[in-house]
Protein backbone atom coordinates (compact mmCIF):
# COMPACT_ATOMS: atom_id res chain seq x y z
CA UNK A 1 0.00 0.00 0.00
CA UNK A 2 2.15 2.08 0.98
CA UNK A 3 5.01 1.51 -1.24
CA UNK A 4 2.33 2.03 -4.76
CA UNK A 5 1.61 5.41 -2.88
CA UNK A 6 5.00 6.23 -3.44
CA UNK A 7 5.31 5.02 -6.52
CA UNK A 8 2.29 7.02 -7.61
CA UNK A 9 4.01 10.18 -6.10
CA UNK A 10 7.07 9.58 -7.70
CA UNK A 11 5.72 10.07 -11.42
CA UNK A 12 4.02 12.65 -10.35
CA UNK A 13 6.29 14.99 -8.41
CA UNK A 14 8.51 14.81 -11.80
CA UNK A 15 5.16 15.92 -13.62
CA UNK A 16 4.74 18.79 -11.18
CA UNK A 17 8.09 20.06 -11.72
CA UNK A 18 8.27 18.98 -15.77
CA UNK A 19 5.33 21.14 -16.51
CA UNK A 20 6.95 24.04 -14.11
CA UNK A 21 10.15 24.48 -16.44
CA UNK A 22 8.41 23.73 -19.76
CA UNK A 23 5.71 26.76 -18.59
CA UNK A 24 8.88 28.98 -18.13
CA UNK A 25 10.42 27.52 -20.97
CA UNK A 26 7.78 29.15 -23.05
CA UNK A 27 8.39 32.61 -20.85
CA UNK A 28 10.55 35.48 -22.77
CA UNK A 29 13.43 36.60 -20.39
CA UNK A 30 13.97 39.53 -21.79
CA UNK A 31 10.40 40.97 -20.76
CA UNK A 32 10.86 41.78 -17.42
CA UNK A 33 9.64 44.79 -15.59
CA UNK A 34 11.47 48.25 -15.62
CA UNK A 35 12.57 48.01 -12.11
CA UNK A 36 11.92 51.78 -11.57
CA UNK A 37 8.14 50.90 -12.24
CA UNK A 38 5.93 53.02 -9.64
CA UNK A 39 9.07 55.00 -8.85
CA UNK A 40 9.80 58.56 -8.95
CA UNK A 41 11.47 59.31 -12.43
CA UNK A 42 15.25 59.69 -11.39
CA UNK A 43 16.41 63.16 -10.32
CA UNK A 44 18.88 64.93 -13.63
CA UNK A 45 20.35 67.62 -14.46
CA UNK A 46 20.89 68.38 -17.77
CA UNK A 47 20.58 71.05 -20.84
CA UNK A 48 18.16 70.87 -24.01
CA UNK A 49 19.30 69.33 -27.69
CA UNK A 50 18.74 72.37 -28.96
CA UNK A 51 19.90 74.52 -26.57
CA UNK A 52 23.12 74.18 -24.36
CA UNK A 53 22.35 77.23 -22.52
CA UNK A 54 18.45 75.78 -21.30
CA UNK A 55 18.58 73.81 -18.07
CA UNK A 56 16.69 71.53 -17.25
CA UNK A 57 16.14 69.08 -14.28
CA UNK A 58 13.15 66.48 -13.63
CA UNK A 59 10.23 68.94 -12.37
CA UNK A 60 10.17 69.16 -16.54
CA UNK A 61 8.08 65.99 -15.82
CA UNK A 62 5.65 67.33 -13.48
CA UNK A 63 1.84 68.75 -13.81
CA UNK A 64 1.52 66.79 -16.90
CA UNK A 65 1.77 62.69 -18.14
CA UNK A 66 4.42 62.28 -20.42
CA UNK A 67 5.59 59.83 -22.63
CA UNK A 68 9.32 59.97 -21.84
CA UNK A 69 11.40 58.14 -25.50
CA UNK A 70 14.85 57.36 -24.63
CA UNK A 71 16.49 57.66 -28.44
CA UNK A 72 19.57 58.22 -30.76
CA UNK A 73 20.48 58.79 -34.11
CA UNK A 74 23.19 55.74 -34.13
CA UNK A 75 19.44 53.49 -33.27
CA UNK A 76 17.88 52.04 -36.32
CA UNK A 77 15.00 50.94 -34.59
CA UNK A 78 14.29 54.39 -33.37
CA UNK A 79 14.01 55.71 -36.99
CA UNK A 80 11.44 52.96 -37.55
CA UNK A 81 9.45 53.61 -34.25
CA UNK A 82 9.11 58.10 -35.47
CA UNK A 83 5.83 57.62 -37.46
CA UNK A 84 4.63 55.93 -34.18
CA UNK A 85 5.85 58.40 -31.82
CA UNK A 86 4.55 61.27 -34.45
CA UNK A 87 1.02 59.67 -34.24
CA UNK A 88 0.88 59.76 -30.58
CA UNK A 89 1.86 63.40 -30.12
CA UNK A 90 -0.73 63.79 -32.73
CA UNK A 91 -3.35 62.10 -30.45
CA UNK A 92 -2.12 65.03 -27.77
CA UNK A 93 0.31 62.87 -25.28
CA UNK A 94 3.08 65.54 -23.95
CA UNK A 95 6.17 63.73 -25.52
CA UNK A 96 9.84 64.38 -23.80
CA UNK A 97 12.45 63.13 -25.70
CA UNK A 98 16.11 61.62 -23.88
CA UNK A 99 18.69 62.16 -26.87
CA UNK A 100 20.78 58.80 -25.14
CA UNK A 101 24.83 58.84 -26.10
CA UNK A 102 24.95 61.48 -29.09
CA UNK A 103 26.03 64.25 -30.26
CA UNK A 104 24.02 67.49 -30.65
CA UNK A 105 24.58 67.31 -34.12
CA UNK A 106 23.58 63.89 -35.07
CA UNK A 107 20.40 64.62 -32.68
CA UNK A 108 19.32 67.55 -34.53
CA UNK A 109 19.97 66.26 -38.04
CA UNK A 110 17.64 62.91 -36.84
CA UNK A 111 14.93 64.75 -35.87
CA UNK A 112 14.77 66.74 -38.96
CA UNK A 113 14.94 64.07 -41.20
CA UNK A 114 12.57 61.75 -39.30
CA UNK A 115 10.06 64.31 -38.10
CA UNK A 116 9.89 65.86 -34.10
CA UNK A 117 7.36 64.84 -31.91
CA UNK A 118 9.39 66.05 -28.66
CA UNK A 119 8.25 69.00 -26.66
CA UNK A 120 11.89 68.76 -25.67
CA UNK A 121 14.67 66.91 -25.53
CA UNK A 122 16.87 65.92 -22.33
CA UNK A 123 20.21 66.12 -23.70
CA UNK A 124 22.55 62.93 -22.46
CA UNK A 125 25.44 62.27 -24.17
CA UNK A 126 27.02 60.40 -21.44
CA UNK A 127 24.02 58.33 -20.67
CA UNK A 128 23.98 59.56 -16.99
CA UNK A 129 20.40 59.49 -17.08
CA UNK A 130 19.66 56.52 -19.29
CA UNK A 131 22.20 54.90 -16.85
CA UNK A 132 19.85 56.02 -13.75
CA UNK A 133 16.64 54.93 -15.45
CA UNK A 134 17.56 51.51 -16.38
CA UNK A 135 18.34 51.81 -19.56
CA UNK A 136 20.31 49.20 -21.72
CA UNK A 137 19.29 49.86 -25.15
CA UNK A 138 17.32 52.33 -27.22
CA UNK A 139 14.76 52.74 -28.02
CA UNK A 140 12.79 52.58 -24.17
CA UNK A 141 9.82 54.19 -23.52
CA UNK A 142 8.36 55.67 -19.98
CA UNK A 143 5.23 56.25 -19.03
CA UNK A 144 5.61 59.08 -16.55
CA UNK A 145 1.90 60.25 -14.64
CA UNK A 146 1.15 64.29 -13.89
CA UNK A 147 3.22 63.55 -10.45
CA UNK A 148 6.48 62.18 -11.46
CA UNK A 149 6.29 58.48 -10.86
CA UNK A 150 6.90 55.83 -13.69
CA UNK A 151 3.73 53.71 -14.87
CA UNK A 152 4.92 51.80 -17.70
CA UNK A 153 7.53 50.92 -19.41
CA UNK A 154 8.15 50.18 -23.14
CA UNK A 155 11.56 47.92 -24.20
CA UNK A 156 12.52 48.32 -27.59
CA UNK A 157 10.49 49.20 -30.54
CA UNK A 158 7.29 50.56 -30.37
CA UNK A 159 5.32 49.08 -33.55
CA UNK A 160 1.83 50.29 -34.70
CA UNK A 161 -0.08 47.46 -33.17
CA UNK A 162 1.96 48.56 -29.67
CA UNK A 163 0.48 51.76 -29.82
CA UNK A 164 -3.42 50.98 -29.98
CA UNK A 165 -2.90 48.03 -27.89
CA UNK A 166 -0.79 49.07 -25.36
CA UNK A 167 0.44 52.92 -25.11
CA UNK A 168 -2.99 54.01 -25.53
CA UNK A 169 -4.62 52.54 -23.16
CA UNK A 170 -2.03 52.97 -20.34
CA UNK A 171 -2.19 56.47 -21.35
CA UNK A 172 -5.95 56.45 -20.82
CA UNK A 173 -5.64 54.45 -17.43
CA UNK A 174 -3.01 57.17 -15.96
CA UNK A 175 -4.25 60.26 -17.55
CA UNK B 1 54.74 13.76 -33.17
CA UNK B 2 52.97 15.35 -35.42
CA UNK B 3 49.94 15.39 -32.23
CA UNK B 4 52.41 17.61 -30.39
CA UNK B 5 53.43 20.02 -33.49
CA UNK B 6 49.37 20.63 -33.90
CA UNK B 7 49.47 20.80 -30.14
CA UNK B 8 52.09 23.73 -30.38
CA UNK B 9 50.23 25.57 -33.36
CA UNK B 10 46.82 25.45 -31.80
CA UNK B 11 48.44 26.85 -28.21
CA UNK B 12 50.37 29.62 -30.34
CA UNK B 13 46.88 30.82 -32.57
CA UNK B 14 45.26 31.08 -29.06
CA UNK B 15 47.65 33.14 -27.88
CA UNK B 16 47.43 35.08 -30.99
CA UNK B 17 43.84 35.10 -30.84
CA UNK B 18 43.48 36.24 -27.49
CA UNK B 19 46.16 39.31 -27.44
CA UNK B 20 44.24 40.37 -30.69
CA UNK B 21 40.92 40.63 -28.95
CA UNK B 22 42.62 42.26 -26.34
CA UNK B 23 43.94 44.71 -28.30
CA UNK B 24 40.35 45.21 -30.11
CA UNK B 25 39.16 46.47 -26.55
CA UNK B 26 36.62 44.37 -25.90
CA UNK B 27 36.76 44.35 -22.50
CA UNK B 28 39.13 47.13 -21.09
CA UNK B 29 42.12 46.63 -18.31
CA UNK B 30 41.75 48.92 -15.50
CA UNK B 31 44.51 49.61 -13.05
CA UNK B 32 44.07 49.57 -9.01
CA UNK B 33 46.66 50.53 -6.61
CA UNK B 34 45.32 48.02 -4.07
CA UNK B 35 45.14 44.54 -4.98
CA UNK B 36 42.04 44.19 -2.83
CA UNK B 37 40.32 46.84 -4.44
CA UNK B 38 40.59 44.61 -7.68
CA UNK B 39 39.69 41.70 -5.82
CA UNK B 40 36.34 43.17 -5.68
CA UNK B 41 36.21 44.52 -8.66
CA UNK B 42 36.57 41.67 -10.03
CA UNK B 43 34.14 39.90 -7.69
CA UNK B 44 31.52 42.15 -8.25
CA UNK B 45 31.76 42.71 -11.94
CA UNK B 46 31.34 38.98 -12.09
CA UNK B 47 28.76 38.77 -9.82
CA UNK B 48 26.10 40.89 -12.01
CA UNK B 49 24.58 39.48 -15.08
CA UNK B 50 24.54 42.27 -18.16
CA UNK B 51 20.59 43.22 -19.12
CA UNK B 52 21.42 42.98 -22.27
CA UNK B 53 22.61 39.72 -22.78
CA UNK B 54 21.11 37.05 -20.76
CA UNK B 55 23.53 34.72 -19.47
CA UNK B 56 27.02 36.72 -19.92
CA UNK B 57 28.81 38.64 -16.16
CA UNK B 58 28.89 42.64 -16.96
CA UNK B 59 32.78 41.16 -16.32
CA UNK B 60 33.15 39.59 -19.60
CA UNK B 61 30.81 41.38 -22.24
CA UNK B 62 30.87 43.55 -24.98
CA UNK B 63 27.74 45.08 -24.80
CA UNK B 64 28.05 49.03 -24.19
CA UNK B 65 25.99 48.62 -21.09
CA UNK B 66 28.58 46.41 -19.59
CA UNK B 67 31.23 48.76 -19.66
CA UNK B 68 28.93 51.34 -18.73
CA UNK B 69 28.27 49.41 -15.66
CA UNK B 70 32.21 48.73 -15.20
CA UNK B 71 32.53 52.33 -15.16
CA UNK B 72 30.27 52.56 -12.33
CA UNK B 73 31.88 49.68 -10.54
CA UNK B 74 35.04 51.05 -11.01
CA UNK B 75 34.09 54.98 -10.13
CA UNK B 76 32.26 53.96 -6.76
CA UNK B 77 35.00 51.40 -5.65
CA UNK B 78 37.62 54.14 -6.09
CA UNK B 79 34.82 56.23 -3.95
CA UNK B 80 35.58 53.76 -1.21
CA UNK B 81 31.82 52.75 -1.35
CA UNK B 82 31.05 49.69 0.05
CA UNK B 83 30.11 46.15 -1.81
CA UNK B 84 26.51 46.15 -1.06
CA UNK B 85 26.21 50.31 -1.71
CA UNK B 86 27.43 49.34 -5.28
CA UNK B 87 25.10 46.29 -5.32
CA UNK B 88 22.17 48.06 -4.35
CA UNK B 89 22.87 51.08 -6.46
CA UNK B 90 22.82 48.96 -10.08
CA UNK B 91 19.49 46.90 -8.41
CA UNK B 92 17.80 50.23 -8.20
CA UNK B 93 18.37 50.64 -11.85
CA UNK B 94 18.37 47.25 -13.74
CA UNK B 95 16.51 44.87 -11.20
CA UNK B 96 16.73 41.85 -9.60
CA UNK B 97 17.86 40.18 -12.83
CA UNK B 98 21.27 40.94 -12.70
CA UNK B 99 22.37 39.45 -9.40
CA UNK B 100 23.46 35.80 -10.54
CA UNK B 101 23.13 35.00 -6.61
CA UNK B 102 19.37 36.03 -5.67
CA UNK B 103 19.00 37.93 -2.41
CA UNK B 104 17.21 36.59 0.45
CA UNK B 105 14.32 38.08 1.48
CA UNK B 106 10.46 37.70 1.79
CA UNK B 107 9.88 37.13 -1.86
CA UNK B 108 12.94 34.78 -2.58
CA UNK B 109 12.36 32.63 0.39
CA UNK B 110 11.07 29.69 -1.84
CA UNK B 111 13.60 29.88 -4.07
CA UNK B 112 16.39 29.47 -0.88
CA UNK B 113 14.40 27.07 1.07
CA UNK B 114 13.30 24.56 -1.28
CA UNK B 115 17.02 22.85 -1.86
CA UNK B 116 16.97 22.40 1.85
CA UNK B 117 13.54 21.85 2.39
CA UNK B 118 13.75 18.65 0.17
CA UNK B 119 17.06 17.87 1.62
CA UNK B 120 15.74 17.57 4.54
CA UNK B 121 12.77 15.60 3.51
CA UNK B 122 14.32 13.09 1.63
CA UNK B 123 16.15 12.20 4.73
CA UNK B 124 13.33 12.06 6.74
CA UNK B 125 11.98 9.37 3.95
CA UNK B 126 15.37 7.29 3.89
CA UNK B 127 15.17 7.35 7.96
CA UNK B 128 11.39 5.94 7.48
CA UNK B 129 12.50 3.76 5.15
CA UNK B 130 15.01 2.08 6.79
CA UNK B 131 13.05 1.98 9.78
CA UNK B 132 10.02 0.00 8.60
CA UNK B 133 12.47 -2.22 6.46
CA UNK B 134 14.45 -3.22 10.08
CA UNK B 135 10.73 -3.86 11.69
CA UNK B 136 9.64 -5.89 8.64
CA UNK B 137 12.76 -8.34 8.91
CA UNK B 138 12.07 -8.62 12.70
CA UNK B 139 8.65 -9.24 12.20
CA UNK B 140 9.03 -11.74 9.45
CA UNK B 141 10.16 -14.34 11.31
CA UNK B 142 7.21 -16.67 13.37
CA UNK B 143 7.85 -17.80 16.12
CA UNK B 144 8.41 -21.46 15.02
CA UNK B 145 11.20 -20.06 12.28
CA UNK B 146 13.18 -17.70 15.57
CA UNK B 147 13.49 -21.11 17.95
CA UNK B 148 14.90 -23.11 14.56
CA UNK B 149 17.26 -19.85 14.07
CA UNK B 150 17.97 -19.97 17.44
CA UNK B 151 18.74 -23.86 17.16
CA UNK B 152 20.85 -23.25 14.62
CA UNK B 153 23.28 -20.36 16.26
CA UNK B 154 23.61 -22.83 18.99
CA UNK B 155 24.31 -25.42 16.58
CA UNK B 156 27.50 -23.08 15.14
CA UNK B 157 30.63 -24.62 16.18
CA UNK B 158 32.64 -22.08 18.55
Amino acid sequence: MNRRLLLLLLPLGFLIVALFFYQRLQHDPSARDSALMARAFPAFEATTLRDESHHIDQRLLEGELTLVNVWGEWCPACKQEMPQLLELADHGIRMVGVNYRDTREKGKSFLDEYGDPFEVNIFDPEGDLGFDLGVYGAPETFLVDAEGIIRYHHKGYISPEDVTQRILPEVAKWR
Amino acid sequence: MALIRLFKAALFFGLVLTALSAAAGGIEVREFDDPLLAQRYHDLTASMRCPLCENQAIGDSDAPISADMRERVYRMLQEGRADSEIINHMVERFGDYILYNPRLESRTYLLWGLPVGLGVVGCLVVVLVVRARRNASAKALSAEERARLDALIDRRPS
